[in-house]
């Protein structure tokens, strides 16, 4: 178990190693740092002081173990864009796109879980149709164009939910500002999250549809029914519990899909949380940020996917045989 | 090359044939796909106006309802006319021509590059494969969209400013063939592990064939089915991936509007009633994405009946 987890964590800390050297190669070689950092008219004596400064002399090893090192305590340097702090800025947005995630996976989850359980005991009936038909149209139409038809259905034409931004906002702690405590923030949540999470629904439903009909065949349902016991107590006490370890690990997978996708998501809406921030520092070739929300992301998969591999070792003993988790 | 009319007729009494006639879903599939295709690339004959000539256009015409006479100039448009006086229909013939150059082109590079990635993984194994192979999961594990807009994001900071515009479209091509390439490389590595130990391969190895011309002539043709099948599937996520990055507006140039540039014109038109502006672009990409996934979903079916 202690080997196991500590080769993933090792892993893990290679992927991030990777990571750090793929943003470092984008900080120092995309664009040069010193001119997009100060303005035409700064004489090249004081360019030749920041270059110094900087330390773009040092050898390639110690510039990229600086970066690591200042990386870890969350200083990734000034935005060229917006010329304050990346990590601030990061912060001051991050609260809009976990409350955003959060409502969205949430809802992703239980409607999923209960659309898929009702499609697979209820397999011919006419709203199973319905709901299977509509699942599919649901995977193939793209996120921007759910989010625009939605804006165009719900805020245009019947006027019932808005159409952009987060509404007003209740300040928690010096950055941290929510959404949740008011009306209109409540109700500028809705469509965006509908958006988000409307992919994520189909895939759980789709999954737990499978596995349910998988595990409704298995002998022990089989024996539970031969016991005599009721309906609910088989299809929800055996065979659901039993659909829920490979749902519970795309869910985990899926968080970090939620948060890219909430790029996507948050431009549609003019949502002010990271992925907006990150796409107008692509258009804007804002290095820092970029670089900065690359870290981010990947901090964000790895953690997850280590997570969910131990977990597996955990829960799976199966795994244990073959020494680790070859896979 | 003589006897192609019984090789037609071959064809037809195929397996994949056969099922392809069985299927009314896929067979609209088809058309629809083969609709919009043509219309892509015969736009400028089809095309009533060509939106980028500005002495074809008349703001007159601007904001004209679909099928309804302008009340200015009395012209009359099927699908109705954008805010410079644009037709839709037109926008939408030369839009899906860009949307489908982009794709097919993006589809071509990542599966030539996982092609070969896959092929020189399978033959040469060790530490090679490995890399590859590593390379690929973690790549996989992040969604493909950040990638291309990561991709695309230090490509405009390597290139010049004044050539960004001309370059757009090839580095949004490089951007998504490199986002989707990892599938290639797995499917075809895999098959090529099989292929490897065949007898035909090693009697080749025997007689002294360059590996070069073993893996391209004699591996690479038995590997192409489930190739087939990525790539049909890998182009309806192409087009959605180009019309997203369009619309998120770091795509195309404004100049070349795609399908998803032109439904992000559409967004900002919504609220003052204009609908068809959105409506006409949207609807032509679904159906786009939905018929290309559908035949996909059917080649993979026909081609290897176990999954079924």
């Amino acid at each position: 178990m202690l080997a196991y987890s500590l080769r993933r964590v090792l892993q893990s800390i290679l992927v991030m190693l990777v990571v750090a050297l793929i943003s470092f190669a984008l900080f120092r070689f995309v664009g040069d740092p010193v001119n997009s950092m100060v303005g035409q008219e700064t004489s090249l004596a004081d360019r030749e002081a920041l270059r110094r400064q900087l330390g773009l002399y040092d050898p390639f090893v110690v510039q990229f173990w600086n970066f690591i090192t200042r990386a870890v305590q969350g200083d990734f340097g000034i935005s060229y864009r917006l010329q304050e702090p990346v990590m601030k800025l990061i912060l001051s947005r991050l609260p809009a796109t976990l409350e955003l995630a959060l409502v969205s996976g949430t809802a992703a989850f239980i409607l999923g879980v209960g659309f898929g359980v009702y499609t697979a005991l209820n397999r011919r009936g006419l709203a199973s149709n319905g709901i299977m038909t509509l699942s599919l149209i649901g995977v193939s139409l793209p996120t921007f164009l759910i989010g625009v038809l939605l804006i165009w259905v719900f805020a245009v034409e019947l006027k019932w939910l808005p159409s952009f931004g987060r509404g007003d906002t209740v300040a928690l702690t010096s950055w941290w500002t929510t959404g949740f405590l008011t009306p209109s923030g409540r109700a500028s949540l809705v469509l965006p999250a509908v958006t988000l999470g409307l992919y994520q629904m189909t895939l759980i439903m789709r999954l737990v549809r499978a596995e349910m009909l998988e595990v409704l065949r298995t002998d022990y349902v089989k024996f539970a029914r031969a016991r005599g016991l009721s309906q609910r107590a088989i299809h929800f006490g055996h065979a659901l519990k039993n659909t829920m370890v490979p749902v519970i690990t795309v869910m985990g997978l899926q968080l970090g899909s939620i948060i890219a996708f909430s790029i996507i998501t948050e431009t549609v809406f003019q949502w002010p949380g990271i992925g907006s921030l990150f796409i107008n520092s692509v258009k804007a070739v804002d290095v820092p940020v970029m670089a900065a929300y690359l870290m981010m992301i990947a901090a964000i998969f790895v953690i997850i996917n280590l997570i969910v591999d131990i977990l597996y070792y955990i829960v799976d003993p199966r795994l244990r045989l073959d020494g680790g988790g070859k896979h | 090359m003589s006897q192609s009319t019984s090789k037609l007729a071959r064809m037809w009494d195929s397996d994949v044939a056969y099922s392809f006639r069985r299927s009314p879903v896929t067979i609209i599939a088809a058309i629809v796909a083969l609709t919009i295709i043509l219309g892509a690339v015969f736009a400028p004959w089809i095309a009533p106006h060509n939106p980028f000539d500005p002495s074809s256009l008349n703001l007159m015409d601007g904001f004209s309802r679909p099928m309804v006479p302008n009340e200015f100039s009395g012209n009359t448009y099927l699908m109705g006319t954008d805010n410079q006086g644009r037709d839709i229909f037109s926008t939408i013939l030369y839009g899906a021509r860009i949307s489908l150059f982009v794709g097919f082109a993006a589809v071509a590079f990542g599966m030539i590059l996982g092609i070969t990635a896959g092929l020189v993984a399978a033959w040469r194994g060790g530490w090679v494969d490995s890399l590859l192979m590593r390379i690929a999961d973690v790549q996989l594990s992040f969604p493909s969209i950040l990638i291309a807009l990561l991709i695309f994001g230090i490509a405009r900071g390597v290139i010049p400013t004044n050539m960004r515009e001309t370059m757009a479209i090839w580095v949004l091509i490089v951007a998504i063939g490199l986002s989707d390439w990892v599938q290639f490389a797995r499917v075809v590595r895999g098959a090529a592990m099989v292929e490897k130990n065949k007898e035909y391969v090693q009697a080749a190895r025997v007689i002294g064939v360059h590996p070069a011309r073993i893996i391209f002539s004699h591996i690479l043709p038995n590997v192409l089915g489930p190739v087939l099948v990525i790539a049909t599937i890998s182009l309806a996520l192409a087009v959605i991936s180009e019309a997203t990055l369009s619309f998120l507006g770091v795509g195309v140039p404004p100049t070349q509007p795609s399908l998803g540039t032109l439904i992000g014109n559409g967004q900002k038109y919504l609220f003052s009633g204009e609908w068809w502006i959105l409506l006409f672009p949207s609807a032509t990409l679904l159906a786009l994405a939905l018929s290309v996934n559908l035949l996909g979903d059917w080649l993979r079916d026909a081609l290897n009946p176990r999954l079924k």
